[in-house]
């Protein structure tokens, strides 16, 4: 008798628990994700409209609602400027009901918004942003900060590189936060893996001349010229080193390179340059099923954080199905108990101070013999296991 | 290596050469607003848009048409300067009798209209453009190498600026010009056609930039900005020049070029705001600029 009434009472619970699951606890009756990114800058190719795409796709992979209760996806334009992105999503929070943000590509504005998104306790999903302080020095319990970071660019490409004995680096770094960042970054590992930086110059954002920096660098004795930047100060400086036969001197390393911008360089110049991604599309079948279809959508082959956009909706979304509320508290710590894995999220697991540790890959650039077509552009090296690539949790992070 | 007060004069050369190739692209970018400005009045700011416009008209001849280089360097120019006549005739025309204000506020907006554009269609990564076959390759100098290219650019670009300061100020059809911006009527009442020639000239200073764009191709990024970056610098060399002095033009924008690749060498930080920097000094000291007659 007692064993039956034990049975009954773990029936009784088992649907209590279900019927909680059941009846959603959804603020608002919806799902709202909001997606923040450069609409029309220079960003606008890394994380804009591809990125709400992505969202938009798994919005729809899921299935278009959450516990029986609609998702919607909103997107707004923050022009690469701080106080506009974080004014939208003050708006979004307090007036429009959303629940998650989605997308953020320039760290600046990033910063901006997450301080929004903590002080009102939601969460912020980073697809794009470099800068690695989002889980040290600005960490946060809502922040989950997706694709990839400043550290992992630097332990992915440099590491290596000294490692196989070259030693003495040069860097022309973009004279803001991110250049900084990276450069700093950079700096640390070569100088623990015994190598030397002899020398640095900071090139204003947006230059379009790199002719000045590239003779310096020549004169440097450097075996190893790093770009610590970006977009199109990327393809500007990668463009007048080899025409200033400095890639026949030199090695040359792409710190962060994005399949766009390789995408615009000749592939005469670019070709058998070393970086380091979150993502490739033609790493295998899953990764090119998914990238077919975004490139059918978007016109052009995903970029890492257009994946790592659609990676953080999905496992978001399974929170809350799993969890049967959206509360922000809830759905954290359940996307950090279990492990996302998709085809971006590779041995994979959101830590505690909200950096989604995973697989990265070191790339070489394709020449152009070895392309078969205009999007073939990357050969996957070797893979970084996450724990690699990223810095270990910092102790005032450790959000349990 | 030769060394001069602890500075190293080899990497100082590299320097000024250097500049000077960058003051060439300066010269002929702010010859055409120079021109625009000095003989119609108009404050040109779609000529950034308009440059932007030369190299991806050289990119997307190549691409979808089979124009190469050279051609491209007669055809783009051209092409570009029959908008720029359809834009004089068909937007500030109308609006030629107001306050300058005006076409400056229309044109930066016709400048917007076309950068939106591009980067809708084109998407703003930027695309690549290749070096011509024929200037591949470099000489290798006592202090450093040189890329044919740059050569190249220097002497393109030295040419068509003199070229049209001769035919402005040398010649008579430079001086119908130039009597015509000064008093239209009586050059009407002589019997020249005024505003054909009000017209011609914007369209010829906007296809400056349109040929500044395709030299730009092969050795910048081609994307839908990198006429706004530049466009700003322009104006400043063109007001330090003195605004509508044809002849300071070309010599502050070589000089800006000289300045800002030295600013480079000893201090990259504040290479971008150098030109300014000489534009406020030039301002307090001589304000109608280093060229200008003062008003």
């Amino acid at each position: 008798m007692k064993s039956m009434n034990k049975t009954l009472l773990s029936a009784a619970m088992a649907v209590a628990l279900t019927s909680t699951a059941a009846h959603a606890d959804l603020s608002n009756d919806k799902v709202k994700i909001g997606v923040l990114a450069d609409m029309g800058g220079v960003y606008a190719d890394i994380c804009g409209k591809g990125c709400v795409t992505a969202v938009e796709m798994a919005v729809e992979d899921f299935g278009g609602t959450v516990l029986g209760k609609p998702i919607e996806v909103v997107s707004a334009d923050d022009q690469n400027k701080p106080d506009v992105g974080s004014a939208i999503v003050r708006k979004w929070i307090e007036n429009e009901e959303v629940d998650v943000i989605n997308g953020l590509v320039a760290s600046s504005v990033t910063g901006a918004v997450t301080e929004v998104t903590t002080n009102a306790k939601k969460i912020a999903m980073i697809a794009a942003s470099a800068s690695d302080a989002f889980t040290t020095k600005s960490c946060s319990p809502y922040n989950a900060h997706w694709t990839y970071n400043v550290t992992a660019l630097a332990n992915g490409t440099v590491k290596p590189m000294v490692q196989g004995g070259k030693k003495k680096w040069f860097f022309i770094t973009a004279d803001y936060g991110f250049g900084h960042a990276l450069e700093g970054i950079a700096t640390k590992v070569i100088e623990e893996e015994g190598g030397e930086v002899v020398g640095a110059v900071r090139a204003p954002l947006g230059t379009t001349d790199f002719s000045s920096y590239i003779l310096q660098v020549q004169a440097s004795g450097a075996e190893v010229v790093g770009l610590a930047n970006a977009g199109a100060d990327f393809v500007n400086s990668l463009k007048t080193a080899a025409e200033f036969g400095l890639t026949d001197m030199m090695d040359v390393a792409g710190l962060l390179v994005f399949t766009p911008n390789a995408q615009a360089l000749d592939p005469a110049i670019a070709g058998g340059m070393l970086a380091t991604t979150g993502f490739y599309w033609d790493r295998d079948d899953e990764s090119r099923a998914w990238s077919a279809r975004f490139k059918e959508r978007h016109g052009a082959i995903p970029a890492m954080p257009h994946a790592g956009a659609y990676s953080a909706t999905m496992h978001y979304l399974n929170a809350v199905k799993a969890t049967g509320t959206d509360d922000s508290d809830t759905v954290m710590k359940h996307m950090k108990a279990n492990n996302p894995d998709d085809f971006f999220a590779k041995n994979a697991t959101l830590r505690s101070d909200g950096r989604m540790v995973h697989d990265m890959y070191l790339i070489k650039i394709k020449k152009g013999s070895e392309r078969t077509s205009p999007d073939d552009i990357f050969a996957i090296q070797s893979v970084i296991p996450g724990n690699e690539a990223f810095a270990p949790i910092l102790p005032e992070c450790d959000f349990k | 290596m030769a060394t001069f007060l602890g500075i190293n004069l080899f990497g100082l050369f590299g320097q000024l050469l250097v500049g000077l190739i960058n003051g060439s692209f300066y010269a002929l970018l702010s010859l055409g607003l120079a021109i625009i400005f000095g003989l119609l009045k108009i404050i040109n700011f779609a000529q950034g848009a308009i440059y932007m416009l030369g190299a991806f008209g050289a990119y997307l001849g190549l691409q979808y048409l089979g124009i190469g280089y050279w051609a491209a360097l007669i055809v783009v120019p051209l092409v570009v300067g029959l908008l720029g006549i359809l834009m004089e005739r068909f937007l500030i025309r109308p609006i030629a009798n107001e306050d300058h204000l005006y076409s400056l506020l229309l044109t930066f907006g016709v400048a917007l209209v076309l950068q939106g554009l591009f980067t809708h269609m084109f998407g703003s990564s930027g695309l690549s453009y290749a070096i011509p076959d024929a200037l591949k390759g470099g000489t290798k100098l006592p202090f450093m190498y040189l890329p044919s290219y740059r050569a190249w650019i220097i002497i393109a670009s030295l040419t068509v600026c003199f070229a049209t300061w001769w035919m402005i100020e040398k010649t008579k059809l430079g001086a119908y010009l130039r009597a015509g911006t000064e008093n239209a009527a009586l050059m009407q009442a002589f019997g020249i056609n005024v505003p054909l020639m009000v017209t011609l000239t914007f369209g010829f200073g906007v296809a400056l930039a349109g040929f500044a764009g395709v030299m730009a191709a092969p050795v910048y990024s081609v994307s839908p900005d990198m006429g706004s970056s530049i466009l700003i610098v322009v104006f400043a060399i063109v007001v330090i020049g003195g605004m509508g002095s044809i002849g300071g033009a070309i010599i502050t924008g070589l000089g800006m070029g000289i300045v800002e690749g030295l600013t480079k060498y000893f201090y990259p930080e504040a290479s971008n705001t150098v030109i300014f920097l000489v534009m406020v000094i030039v301002l307090l000291i001589k304000p109608a600029g280093l060229f200008g007659k003062e008003a």
